[in-house]
C-alpha cells in the first residue's frame, strides 16, 4: 500500500469522529436556528412595526456586511472582555445561527412575497386568520421555491463550519490540522478533509434533488403557468 | 338578509364606491353589472370584507358590524363576518399545494376544526354536487378552468356560508367552459342558495340572477328585476352599456353561445 493512501486510512476514523461530534451537529444546529432567526426576521420584515424593521435591517447589514471569521473571533476572543465568556462550541453555533439567520432571513422574504396575492385572499375568504393562513397556504407554496436557494446557504454552511477551527473548535478541519502538525503531510490530509467536505455537500445536493422533486408534485402555482 | 347600507370605499384620494346601498333578500340572486372600474368588485369585496368600508354598515343575517374613518375594526369581528360568506374568484385561486378534495376540507379542518373524517364526507357531497368527485384526487394543474371553478365553489360552500359572492366567476373561461360553471350556479340558484355576483356576462346574469344592479362610477345608476334591468333599463346609462354587451356578444359567439365579454 502506497504511503498516502497508508496515511489517509489512519487518520480517517479521527476525521469522521471529528466530523460526527463536531462538523456535522455544528451545520446542522446551526442551520436549524438560523432558519428560525430568518423566518422570524423575515416575517418581521414584511408585517412588523417600523421600529423592529429598522432593528432587523441593521442585523442583517451587520451580518452581511462582515466576515464570519471576524464574527466568530468577535464572539469567541471579543466578547470575554466585556464579560461574556463562551465555550468554542457555544461561540461558533452563535455565530453561525446569526450568519444563516441574515441570509436566510432575504430568502424566506422574498419566497414569500413570491406567492400570489390571490392565495392571501382564498385563504381569507374561507374564514382563516392571518397566521393559519400564513401557515396552512403561504409557507407550504413559499416553501418549495425556497428549497433550491436555502439549499445553496446549508451547503454553504458544511464548509464554513471549517472557520470554526480558528475559534478552537475542534471539528474536521482542525483534526486534520493536528495530524499535520505530527505527521507533516500537508497535502495528504488536506485533500483528505477536501475530500470529506466534498461528500458531506454531495449527501445533501442529492437531498435537496429529493425534496425538490417531493414539492413539485403538484406543480408549483398555478397562476405562473397560465 | 344582508345589508349594505351608505358603503363608502376610499383608496387614497379614490373615492371608489360614494355611498351605496343595497339590500339582498335571502334566497335571491343578485348580479352587479356596470364598466370595469364602476366598483361592482370592490363592492362584492366590501361583503366579505376583503376591502375594509372607508363608512358605511355591512349586515349579514344577525351580524352587523359599522365602518367610520380612522376607526379600527377589530379583526376578530371582521373574522366573524367572514365566516358567514363564500367567495368565488375570477382565477379561481384554489390552493395549488392541495387536492381538488383538500381544497374543499381546508375550510372545515382549518377553521371550523371539524375531525377529519366528517369534514372529507362533506366535501366529497359537495364535489358530488358540482360534478367534480371523480376528480376528488386530483392536484389543481391538472384540472381545467372550467373544473378549477367547480372545485372553487365546492370550496366556498363547504362550511355553508349565508351567501355565496363570485366575482366574475367566467371571465377567466372560454364559452364552453364558463357553461359548466353557469350550469352549476344555476343549480345552486334554484336550491335556493343566496348569491351576489359581479359579472361581466350576460348570460350568466341573465340566467340565474332575479335582481340586478347596475354600478357606474362608485354609484348605482338603476337596480330592479333583473329581467326589467336586462331588456328595458329605464336610465341611459344603463341602456347605452348593455347594448354595448349584447353587441359585444353577439360579435363574439353569435349572440348563442356566449355572452362573456373580456374586459
Amino acid at each position: 500500500m502506497p504511503h498516502w493512501l497508508q496515511l489517509m486510512l489512519d487518520s480517517l476514523p479521527t476525521l469522521l469522529w471529528a466530523a460526527l461530534i463536531f462538523t456535522v451537529p455544528l451545520t446542522l444546529l446551526s442551520f436549524a436556528f438560523g432558519l428560525f432567526v430568518g423566518l422570524v426576521v423575515a416575517l418581521v420584515r414584511l408585517f412588523g412595526p417600523k421600529p423592529l424593521v429598522a432593528v432587523v435591517r441593521f442585523y442583517v447589514w451587520i451580518s452581511r456586511g462582515t466576515p464570519l471569521l471576524v464574527q466568530l473571533f468577535l464572539i469567541f476572543y471579543g466578547l470575554p472582555s466585556v464579560g461574556i465568556l463562551l465555550d468554542a462550541f457555544p461561540a461558533a453555533l452563535i455565530g453561525f445561527t446569526l450568519n444563516i439567520g441574515a441570509y436566510t432571513s432575504e430568502i424566506i422574504r422574498a419566497v414569500i412575497g413570491s406567492v400570489p396575492k390571490g392565495q392571501w385572499e382564498a385563504a381569507y375568504s374561507i374564514g382563516m386568520t392571518w397566521s393559519q393562513a400564513m401557515r396552512r397556504t403561504i409557507l407550504p407554496q413559499a416553501g418549495r421555491v425556497a428549497v433550491p436557494p436555502l439549499s445553496n446557504t446549508f451547503i454553504s454552511l458544511v464548509k464554513d463550519t471549517s472557520l470554526a477551527a480558528a475559534i478552537t473548535v475542534p471539528e474536521m478541519f482542525q483534526a486534520a490540522q493536528r495530524i499535520v502538525a505530527t505527521t507533516y503531510e500537508p497535502l495528504i490530509l488536506y485533500v483528505e478533509a477536501a475530500i470529506l467536505y466534498l461528500v458531506l455537500s454531495s449527501v445533501l445536493s442529492a437531498l435537496q434533488t429529493r425534496l425538490e422533486v417531493r414539492l413539485n408534485r403538484y406543480g408549483g402555482f398555478l397562476e405562473a403557468r397560465s | 338578509m344582508i345589508g349594505l347600507t351608505d358603503i363608502e370605499k376610499r383608496f387614497g384620494d379614490n373615492l371608489v364606491l360614494k355611498g351605496v346601498t343595497v339590500t339582498i333578500e335571502e334566497g335571491s340572486v343578485t348580479a352587479l353589472v356596470g364598466p370595469s372600474g364602476g366598483g361592482k368588485s370592490t363592492l362584492l369585496r366590501c361583503i366579505n370584507l376583503l376591502e375594509i368600508p372607508t363608512s358605511g354598515t355591512v349586515r349579514i343575517g344577525d351580524e352587523t358590524l359599522e365602518f367610520r374613518p380612522g376607526i379600527k375594526v377589530s379583526t376578530r369581528d371582521i373574522q366573524r363576518l367572514r365566516l358567514q360568506t363564500g367567495m368565488v374568484f375570477q382565477n379561481f385561486q384554489l390552493f395549488p399545494h392541495r387536492t381538488a378534495l383538500e381544497n374543499v376540507m381546508e375550510g372545515l379542518v382549518t377553521v371550523l376544526k371539524w375531525p377529519t373524517e366528517r369534514a372529507r364526507e362533506r366535501a366529497l357531497a359537495l364535489l358530488e354536487k358540482v360534478g367534480m368527485a371523480h376528480k376528488a384526487d386530483a392536484w389543481p394543474a391538472t384540472l381545467s378552468g372550467g373544473q378549477q371553478q367547480r372545485v372553487a365553489i365546492a370550496r366556498a360552500l363547504a362550511p355553508s356560508p349565508k351567501v355565496l359572492l363570485c366575482d366574475e366567476p367566467t371571465s377567466a373561461l372560454d364559452p364552453e367552459l364558463a357553461q359548466e360553471v353557469v350550469d352549476v350556479l344555476g343549480q345552486l340558484a334554484s336550491e335556493g342558495t343566496t348569491m351576489v355576483m359581479a359579472t361581466h356576462d350576460l348570460r350568466l346574469a341573465s340566467k340565474i340572477a332575479q335582481e340586478a344592479v347596475f354600478l357606474d362610477a362608485g354609484v348605482i345608476v338603476e337596480k330592479g328585476p333583473a329581467a326589467v334591468l336586462f331588456s328595458n333599463p329605464q336610465q341611459q346609462r344603463t341602456r347605452r352599456f348593455i347594448a354595448t354587451l349584447k353587441q359585444e356578444a353577439e360579435k363574439e359567439g353569435g349572440g348563442e353561445s356566449s355572452g362573456a365579454i373580456s374586459p
